[in-house]
């Protein structure tokens, strides 16, 4: 035991060195040539800062895409899922709750068109995306209150929908943030 | 949805691809007579190690337990001081004395729970000094340990089983820091932050005030999934968008934390010599993983029966705590990989998933040994091999031996205690929990006992099962609902953290240890055969009945009640 502890210490102080200063300082380095500096992705309106890229963001107003529910309300100083079970009488309500407000605000659509993503709430809370469908099931709400057509909106839709990787793999999705400032940036 | 599937194929397809050629790279980096490069010979001058001196393996475990003891030390202090100390940009706090105690125990046994929120509970300098640091040095503990058993294959009587500063060094500097360098340069160039920027203040486009964590994060997740640790850098894991951007970032984080575990086991093959045995293991532990996957994918498509019955489309499957850029499949395929590998990181939340689906990743960590983690997952199907060869050997009624070395009573009770202990530990534990659950409801902890459950009934007894689960296996996943920042869980999760590490490292070194001083018969025609697809369905039924026997009970009370409540 005791003539490991000295090269025990010593060991862990140069690994130290090399894991937890080189390592990441490298990568930061390296990382100052990604999309953002290595600082974030963002998006601006007009030269104002409105979002980063990748982080969702809550949009609850009629005339906006409304994004996912989520349990750390879109602030991501934090981040994080409902942790509800499958079987949890009270997030059933909830998510009841949800349906009946979405029929709401969605008049004409029906129950069983309302994608299910809509009305559950995602891992991280900060969900970026939308599938193609949960974003158009929105699009004849918004283009009544904006007065758009609703073959114009679900042409911006498919314009942001991003397809599988490669073509191949994964799902489609839709990045509410950006269709929104595009929304906005309609005339 | 059929983009889903090829994708879940694609990620494991290639997983195999790169496993193959790199588990023969693995074996040349540890063959005896694999030289030093300088990095490695500055590395032991600075450290005063001969990398050519032999250790028995007693030895080398005091090594490996004397360092692990080093680090414990460190990370208990830094965590302790980190709210006074630089590099907290965002003004976390220190650590409460259990928080510390649990969290540095559980990175430096490569388990990852995490008791805390990464965006407000840890300061850039213990991300990278405590995390980021044990997340190496845990892997290479984990892959060295593996290699201390693979004398004991070999023909030669011997006394030492190798060098374990020598394993350990060449584990970081030759395997796990260049992989990790390229997969955070794929992360960085897709999204994930990389500067030591604190936290942004933003006004949304909806006029909303929020902030945004950022930090030096990607290199810390590289290592993450790299060396199965599994702990996020965000409190949401890789589900959350900075630390899992997209779909082609998941399939290479998956990739990652899967790669070692297949090919530590080609490794193996090549440096014994027996890759017949190891391509058995192989097939064993692919089988296991399927029994579990399949199902799990089948019961995230069908969604949630109890939301069925609200009336709204499932078309993209069960969406509780999933995110859209996965989906389903790609959920259902990470939370059974995380599981049965000890990573323990997630892209959904597991308290979230469908009843079966919290049954299949609790399997998976209760049996621990389909691929497993760095080197502990051969380690800990090394116990179920030295159990299923005594089983056969009685069976046809020989000697039971292992590569010419009989294995005999003291080795059986060794492996007989490893894989008791971790009914013990569980079952124990969650009935510890549930005991105090009932009787102690007010104790007046930072998290009351009767606020532990985010959920009701037979899934809230699931949230302490896995918890425990969890901390066992060295996995590092939860069902987060679980309130666990308080005294106990703390606590009671550092012990079985610790124990349910080392005793299945020292277990299968010591078993190895004594069977390579033991004479060596060769193989005749009176030899079991241990490279046959017979022996591996042995083994795997041996695997199959300790599991059921130990943990079959439990599972009815949790996640198999409410799997047939929701029918």
């Amino acid at each position: 035991m005791k003539n490991h502890i000295g090269p025990a210490i010593r060991l862990t102080l140069v690994l130290l060195v090399v894991l937890s200063v080189i390592y990441p300082l490298v990568i930061a380095g390296v990382g100052r040539l990604a999309p953002g500096s290595g600082k974030g992705e963002t998006v601006s309106i007009n030269g104002k800062l409105v979002g980063y890229a990748l982080v969702g963001q809550k949009f609850t107003e009629d005339r906006y895409f409304n994004s996912r529910p989520s349990a750390v309300e879109y602030n991501a100083a934090g981040s994080g899922g409902s942790n509800k079970g499958p079987s949890n009488p009270d997030y059933l309500k909830a998510v009841q709750a949800r349906i009946d407000t979405f029929l709401v605000h969605n008049p004409g659509v029906k129950k069983e068109e309302i994608p299910v993503e809509l009305v559950t709430a995602s891992g991280s809370g900060l969900d970026p995306d939308l599938s193609p469908a949960a974003a158009k099931i929105q699009v004849a709400r918004i283009a009544k209150i904006r007065s758009i057509s609703a073959d114009r909106l679900n042409q911006l839709v498919d314009e942001h929908t991003q397809g599988p990787l490669v073509g191949l793999f994964g799902p489609s999705t839709v990045n509410v943030l950006k269709l929104n400032v595009a929304l906005d940036a309609l005339k | 949805m059929s983009t889903e599937l090829l994708g879940v194929l694609a990620m494991y397809g290639l997983t195999v691809l790169l496993a193959i050629p790199l588990g023969k790279y693995i074996a040349n980096v540890f063959q005896p007579e694999s030289a030093n490069g300088p990095f490695e010979r500055f590395i032991y001058r600075i450290g005063s190690i001969d990398p050519t001196r032999e250790m028995s393996w007693k030895e080398n475990l005091v090594a490996l337990l004397t360092i692990n003891a080093v680090w414990l030390i460190i990370a208990f202090t830094l965590l302790m001081l980190q709210g006074i100390l630089p590099l907290n940009p965002d003004g976390n706090p220190s650590m409460t004395p259990a928080l510390a105690f649990n969290t540095a125990i559980s990175f430096m046994v490569n388990c990852d729970l995490q008791h805390y929120s990464g965006e407000s509970g840890v300061t850039y300098l213990t991300q990278l000094f405590v995390m980021n640091f044990l997340m190496f040095v845990s892997a290479a503990t984990g892959i060295a340990s593996l290699l201390l058993i693979v004398r004991s294959f070999l023909p030669n009587v011997v006394t030492t089983v190798g060098n374990f500063y020598v394993f350990f060094v060449k584990a970081i500097t030759r395997i796990l820091l260049p992989i990790s360098f390229v997969v955070a340069l794929l992360l960085v160039f897709n999204g994930t932050p990389a500067s030591f920027d604190g936290k942004d203040r933003i006004v949304t486009v909806q006029g909303d005030t929020v902030g945004v964590s950022r930090g030096p994060a990607a290199g810390m997740i590289a290592i993450k999934h790299v060396g199965t640790n599994g702990g996020g850098w965000f409190g949401a894991n890789s589900a959350h968008p900075l630390e899992n951007p997209n779909y082609f970032t998941n399939m290479v984080e998956m990739i990652a934390q899967v790669l070692i575990p297949i090919a530590m086991l080609f490794a193996l093959g090549y440096l014994i010599n027996r890759r017949r045995f190891t391509w058995v293991i192989y097939g064993v532990m692919t089988v296991g993983m399927l029994c579990l996957l399949i199902p799990t994918l089948i019961t995230e498509i069908h969604g949630n029966p109890a939301i069925a019955q609200l009336g709204v489309s499932q078309s993209t499957g069960a969406m509780e705590g999933k995110e859209v850029r996965f989906g389903p499949l790609a959920s259902g395929y990470w939370s059974i990989m995380t599981t049965i590998i000890s990573t323990g990181s997630v892209n959904s939340m597991h308290d979230s998933s469908m009843a079966l689906s919290g049954t299949m990743e609790l399997l998976g960590m209760m049996t621990n040994a389909f691929y497993g983690g760095c080197g502990v997952g051969f380690l800990n199907y090394y116990y179920y091999l030295i159990i299923a060869v005594f089983i056969s050997g009685l069976m046809v009624g020989r000697t039971p031996e292992l590569f010419g070395r009989k294995v005999e009573a003291r080795e059986i009770k060794i492996a007989s205690i490893v894989a008791l202990l971790s009914t013990l530990l569980v079952k124990g534990g969650v009935a510890l929990a549930a005991w105090v659950f009932v009787n102690y409801g007010d104790a007046n902890w930072l998290v009351k006992p009767s606020a532990w459950l985010n959920n009701p009934e037979n899934h809230g007894f699931s949230e302490m099962l896995y918890e425990f689960t969890s901390a066992n296996a060295n996995n590092g996943s939860g069902f987060e609902g679980l309130g666990d920042n308080n005294f106990f869980w703390n606590y009671a999760t550092g012990i079985v953290l610790i124990l349910g590490r080392f005793i299945p490292i020292i277990g299968p070194v010591a078993i190895a240890g004594l069977l390579s001083q033991k004479k060596y018969v060769p193989e005749s025609s009176g030899t079991l055969p241990v490279d046959t697809a017979t022996f591996g369905l042995m083994t795997f039924a041996v695997i199959l009945i300790i599991t059921a026997l130990s943990f079959f009970p439990a599972l009815a009370l949790g996640p198999l009640a409410e799997y047939f409540s929701l029918k």
